[in-house]
């Protein structure tokens, strides 16, 4: 019994200084605000993080809103209300799905590029070197993706919900037949800019924020061999979702609150 | 483990401590009863040395002496528990991060393993502290890439990614990116394992020939006997921590310790055991329990 | 060369992206951005709108004319008083004109149906609409039905 305590504390200690150096990574990366000379390296990142994201992003966005639509479109059917397929989709889709589903999908795509790349680097002695050259690595590599993933993912939040209504459009009133008046016009009666769309953007902001700085740290942080690496990936895949989830639940009870 | 997380030590000291003495002006490199300690075990032990300036001096000594370590202490990657490290008679040590980033362009490092960045050719990885450290117009930074790769017989292989080089190869683009900015000293880190006989002769050749054509001091540290000895003028022999033996290499092989001369001749057993603390052979056959 | 490709193509990203962002803004939650024309208010009390949100739409005979500006609770009297926001200048609206609070199939959003009058005078800017029917809660509607049932 005192021999599992012991490991608790110790497994707590050990996180507790991972959650202290992983602080520390961002602070010294942020610190300092890029200057005019390091645009090119975010344009870079945003190119690695954002734009190569891009497609899967699009292609699940289609998939995602189509098939809301079609769950919608069978159930309000019933009650002759298949005009609120396009409020449905549009709340679900911007309070929760869009700002969710991007950053799980970002995670997957973006966070475990970012963090092999960074683990490659520092596994094969890159950090190593820029650090013995006079370039702080922080400035350099990891603070440029810190601010490329806080560009692209609200972005990408963008692309998808947009991308996700024009699914539902597809398939609401184009295949199912829904009337499009009543789609769009129950749809922009009922959302509101702040409360739905701005809400649902605070949420991405927050999940670009802390995936790409899972992702950054398990690369600067993990074991300099091709096992640590794979481990790396694995937990930023793995800590990420499963952060993005918890924090959407704290979120939407913090911002949309009073469900008592 | 780099220390890059580590918190700053304040800078306040870098002053008093950075003043430049006469005694400290003869030597590039002075460390100063260094200690270090890794988990349980003592890397170094109150480690006294000093590099002069100008020509190639070698540490030496048996795998695991913590060579390699000696030199990340002395580019202030791994702050050690104790004593002084002074380069140029300022404080390594006790350097602010800046001050550290300020004093490194003046190294040039050469790791065991080439650690070329992997994302871009062979000539932005020798233009790469150029950019980041000077703002030399493009066309200046072009023709001193090319001499410099030309210095180590790789100006035609400026457009090819470092995964296409040979490990030889790759060496000596490290090697022309370390010299980049004409560095004050050069450390190398193992340069002779793990290559064929002709690029450990080119190396060879190089680390001797940029010696003299640079005038910059070189700092080597091997385990390598025969390379080393052709090449350093000065070889300090570690072991446990501690410098067991210095001076030119020929007088090395007839030093009066034994451990330097097992050594430097490379016999197998010595004052270093052949074997790994044990039992005696007799009662680990003869015991019951398996 | 290859940095011209990474910086056009990250450029499109972010253009897509304010398209996207215009878009959402726009299209779905419905600002309507060329909305210059003129427009009037209207008040009206109703004894409960429920399900009456800011920006719900006021129609005539099934045809968009104005939206909800604002609803608040005038506690004295119980009733909630809704201002309207109707389009064009004021000069066509009756001032027996009836307010219906009504709701877009079973279970769709609540909107307020105007129910032209006959009288002469017409509203102005700032008048109120006396003729009122607030939403039906089904919730009284069944309770009514339950009681009266009992009594029968």
């Amino acid at each position: 019994m005192e021999h599992v305590l012991r490991r608790i504390g110790a497994e707590t200690l050990r996180w507790l200084q991972g959650l202290g150096r992983a602080t520390m990574m961002w602070a010294m990366a942020v610190a300092r605000l890029p200057r005019w000379s390091d645009v090119s390296l975010i344009v870079r990142q945003v190119y690695n993080i954002g734009v190569l994201s891009v497609v899967i992003i699009v292609l699940s966005g289609f998939a995602i809103g189509a098939v809301i639509a079609l769950q919608f479109y069978t159930q309000l059917a019933r009650f002759g209300a298949e005009d609120a397929v396009g409020v449905g989709l549009a709340l679900v889709l911007l309070r929760e799905l869009g700002p969710v589903v991007t950053a799980l999908l970002f995670a997957g795509r973006a966070g475990s590029a970012i963090t092999a790349e960074i683990g490659l680097m520092k596994t094969t002695e890159q950090l190593s070197i820029m650090e013995m050259m006079g370039v702080d690595p922080l400035r350099r590599i990891v603070a440029p993706r810190l601010w490329g993933g806080f560009i692209s993912m609200p972005l990408l939040t963008v692309l998808f919900n947009t991308v996700a209504i024009y699914g539902g459009v597809v398939v609401g009133i184009h295949w199912l037949g829904a009337d499009p008046g009543g789609f769009w016009s129950g749809m922009q009666n009922t959302v509101e800019l702040w409360q739905d769309l701005g809400k649902g953007m605070v949420k991405a902001v927050v999940f670009g924020l802390v995936v790409t700085w899972i992702a950054v740290f398990q690369g600067y942080d993990c074991e300099p061999t091709a096992e640590g690496m794979g481990l790396a990936t694995t937990r930023t895949v793995v800590m990420s979702s499963v952060l993005v989830l918890a924090m959407d639940f704290f979120l939407t009870l913090l911002m949309y609150g009073d469900f008592r | 483990m780099t220390e890059s997380l580590g918190p700053d030590t304040v800078g306040s000291g870098a002053g008093s401590t950075g003043s430049v003495n006469a005694q400290t002006a003869d030597y590039l490199i002075e460390i100063d009863d260094l200690c270090l300690m890794r988990g349980e075990k003592v890397v170094f032990d109150h480690l006294s040395l000093k590099v002069p300036r100008g020509g190639i001096t070698a540490v030496m000594g048996p795998s695991g002496t913590g060579k390699t370590t000696l030199l990340r202490v002395i580019g202030g990657q791994v702050r050690p528990d104790s004593g002084a490290v002074y380069l140029n008679g300022k404080d390594v040590c006790r350097m602010s991060r800046s001050e550290l980033f300020e004093a490194r362009r003046d190294i040039g490092m050469l790791f065991q393993s080439s650690a070329l960045f992997t994302d871009i050719n062979v000539f932005e990885n020798v233009a790469f502290p150029m950019r980041v450290h000077t703002d030399l117009p493009e066309d200046t930074i072009r023709d001193l890439v090319i001499m410099k790769l030309n210095a180590v017989g790789l100006r035609g292989a400026r457009d090819l990614m470092p995964s296409q080089l040979s490990g030889g190869r790759a060496r000596r683009v490290a090697l022309a990116r370390a010299i980049a900015l004409d560095p004050d000293l050069i450390m190398y880190d193992e340069p002779f394992t793990g290559q064929d006989p002709i690029s450990m002769g080119v190396i060879l050749t190089l680390i001797r020939q940029l010696n003299e054509a640079l005038g910059t001091s070189s700092l080597l540290v091997s385990h390598d006997i025969h390379e080393t000895v052709n090449i350093a003028d000065y070889v300090f022999v570690l072991a446990d921590g501690k410098v067991i033996g210095e001076g030119p290499p020929k007088a090395l092989r007839d030093h009066p310790s034994r451990r330097v001369t097992q050594f430097m001749r490379g016999d197998p057993d010595g004052p270093v055991p052949f074997h790994y603390p044990a039992d005696d052979l007799k009662y680990d056959l003869l015991s019951e329990d398996v | 060369m290859r940095m011209r490709t990474i910086e056009i193509s990250v450029g499109a990203f972010v253009l897509a992206g304010v398209l996207a962002a215009i878009f959402l803004i726009v299209q779905v939650s419905g600002i309507n951005v060329s909305r210059s024309e003129e427009t009037y208010k209207l008040t009206a009390r109703f004894d409960d709108v429920a399900g009456l949100r800011v920006r719900s739409k006021v129609s005539m005979a099934g045809v968009t004319i104005g939206r909800v500006q604002g609803i608040v609770v005038d506690t004295e009297f119980g009733e909630a008083i809704v201002t309207l926001e109707i389009d064009g200048a004021p000069g066509s609206l009756t001032i027996d004109t009836g307010a219906k609070i009504l709701t877009e199939g079973i279970l769709g959003a609540r909107y307020i149906g105007l129910v032209p009058g006959a009288d002469e005078e017409m509203l102005g800017d700032g008048d109120e609409i006396v003729e009122t029917q607030g939403a039906i809660v089904l919730e009284n509607l069944i309770g009514q039905f339950l009681s009266n049932f009992g009594k029968g």
